[in-house]
């Protein structure tokens, strides 16, 4: 019984603790990679389109409602203790502190690290990824840091965006739809808001940009077992960089601020 | 020069437990068609993945041209990959580049060519596969019989010394596979690189090669020209021939 106990309490953890030791090592491999020559700025402008650019719509559409139904929520709140005027701020605070960062990176994971896991997916079944090596070039350098480094510059991009927009959505519910006073709503923000709430909210973007594009490339680049095996390494990705960034995101608020 | 390129020694391999490759020896001559025959399942793709280093053998040795190369790190052995080419058994072209840029890939990455020459080059080797017409066609939209002759003319790219093909004809109708077979043939007489083909495809194979080698049962069984693995007493080998069904292969009956 007890046997069993532990194996099905310790397998999952030693099963994990590898993991996270193949993707530790597969950032030392794009570490390494990034600084060696020939530079490839093609590629990174590719990906840095496709998971900056054509992930603003929904940056955009999730940082409007969340900003807006954040100033819906605690002005409901405030309003029992009369501090409506506090709504600008709260919305502020918690756009770039927190839900900027968190929702944008997880929004880039369901668009874009999904795809990531897709394609190397499916490169890695169809013998692409073999035939990279086969031709003496590092698959390494060619998928996998590419898709790394712009994950790293366009999530705190993104998640800028984000912020500006939530605020500005909560700016239209808070002032416009609920009537608080607009000064008030403005000055809170300026008062309370510091560079520094913003600066270390875009620094765990560019964790969770890190974590997401890691995690992503890693199931896909070590994909198996055809059609199946994709689809697998496609949600495997999703999961395990969401759980991750969650995780990470407590870590980093704890020490950051 | 020595006339063996390759030469195998003793290699084995097992993955789980499971022995798959059981002392194979082997020398594949310069500037010839050699092709690897088994049954499907009984190592050939495994055998093929060693000599390029996709794989490392639990024991013994690949030698190449004087080199042993299993114990290589990545640098080195990418010195030793730079003179292989190799078509995949899915062609492996890549999804986002059109034809011409699949096969300019290799030029362009390993080369300083102008980009005139990476251009008279690509032509040169599209013509060579008959394909001079499709440069512009994405990969998705060849048939299997095209994306391997575009895979063939990716892997001639480089003017590689020695090309490995993985089951060039499989999956594919018998009219294509003739036509596979017989450009492996044109191209290897042209330009009279070293081939090494594994494939479980008897008829066709015999056709092209000058040097049969058996693969059964984790080892090289037999080796020798298509005539002398046809006349070969070996009941292994008289069971696969057998199994073709095709007059005059069924191990020197008529």
């Amino acid at each position: 019984m007890s046997e069993g106990l532990v194996g099905t309490l310790v397998k999952p953890i030693i099963y994990a603790a590898s993991e996270f030791g193949r993707v530790w090592f597969m950032l030392m491999e794009v570490t390494y990679w990034t600084f060696r020559r020939p530079f490839k700025p093609g590629y990174l402008f590719k990906q840095m389109e496709f998971i900056g650019v054509r992930s603003l719509g929904i940056v955009i559409i999730t940082g409007g409602f969340t900003g807006m139904v954040l100033a819906l929520q605690t002005y409901y709140g405030f309003r029992r203790f009369s501090s409506e005027g506090l709504v600008g701020v709260t919305v502020a605070l918690s756009m770039t502190r927190e839900l900027g960062p968190v929702l944008t990176a997880l929004m880039v994971t369901g668009r874009a690290g999904s795809a990531m896991a897709a394609e190397l997916g499916s490169m890695r079944i169809t013998e692409q990824i073999d035939a990279l090596t086969v031709m003496a070039l590092s698959p390494v350098k060619y998928l996998v840091v590419p898709r790394v480094l712009a994950s790293f510059f366009m999530v705190p991009v993104l998640t800028v965006i984000a912020d500006f927009i939530g605020i500005i959505g909560g700016y239209f519910v808070g002032v416009k739809l609920l009537g608080i006073n607009e000064g008030l709503f403005i000055n809170k923000i300026v008062k309370y808001v510091d560079l520094e709430d913003i600066y270390n909210g875009l620094v765990k973007a560019a964790v969770f940009g890190l974590i997401l594009s890691l995690v992503s490339c890693y199931k896909g680049f070590h994909t198996k077992g055809g059609a199946e095996g994709v689809g697998r390494a496609t949600t495997e990705a999703v999961v395990v960089s969401s759980v991750t960034i969650l995780i990470s995101d407590y870590v980093l608020t704890s020490l950051m601020f | 020069m020595d006339d063996t390129v390759i030469r195998i020694v003793d290699l084995h391999k097992s993955f789980n437990g499971q022995r798959v490759l059981d002392g194979i020896n082997l020398d594949v001559k310069r500037g010839k068609i050699t092709v690897i025959i088994g049954k499907s399942g009984g190592g050939k793709s495994v055998l093929m993945k060693h000599l390029i280093g996709l794989l490392k053998p639990d024991s013994g040795e690949i030698w190449i041209d004087g080199t042993e190369i299993t114990k290589l790190n990545d640098r080195e052995l990418n010195q030793v990959r730079m003179r292989f080419g190799m078509l995949f058994q899915e062609a492996a072209l890549f999804d986002s580049m059109n034809v011409f840029e699949n096969v300019a890939f290799p030029l362009r990455e390993h080369t300083r060519l102008e980009k005139k020459e990476i251009k008279r080059t690509v032509e040169d080797r599209l013509k060579a596969v008959g394909l001079l017409a499709f440069t512009e066609k994405m990969p998705s939209e060849l048939s299997g019989g095209m994306k391997k002759r575009v895979g063939l003319a990716r892997a001639l790219a480089l003017d590689p010394d020695i090309i490995l093909f993985d089951e060039p004809t499989s999956a594919l109708d018998p009219v294509i596979s003739l036509t596979i077979e017989d450009l492996i043939k044109e191209t290897q007489t042209r330009f009279q690189k070293t081939y090494v083909v594994i494939s479980h495809d008897i008829a066709g194979m015999f056709r092209i090669a000058d040097t049969v080698a058996m693969l059964y049962d984790g080892k090289i069984v037999a080796s020798g020209t298509p005539y002398e693995i046809k006349r070969n007493g070996q009941e292994a080998i008289k069971e696969f021939l057998r199994a073709t069904k095709i007059p005059g292969l069924a191990g020197g009956e008529p």
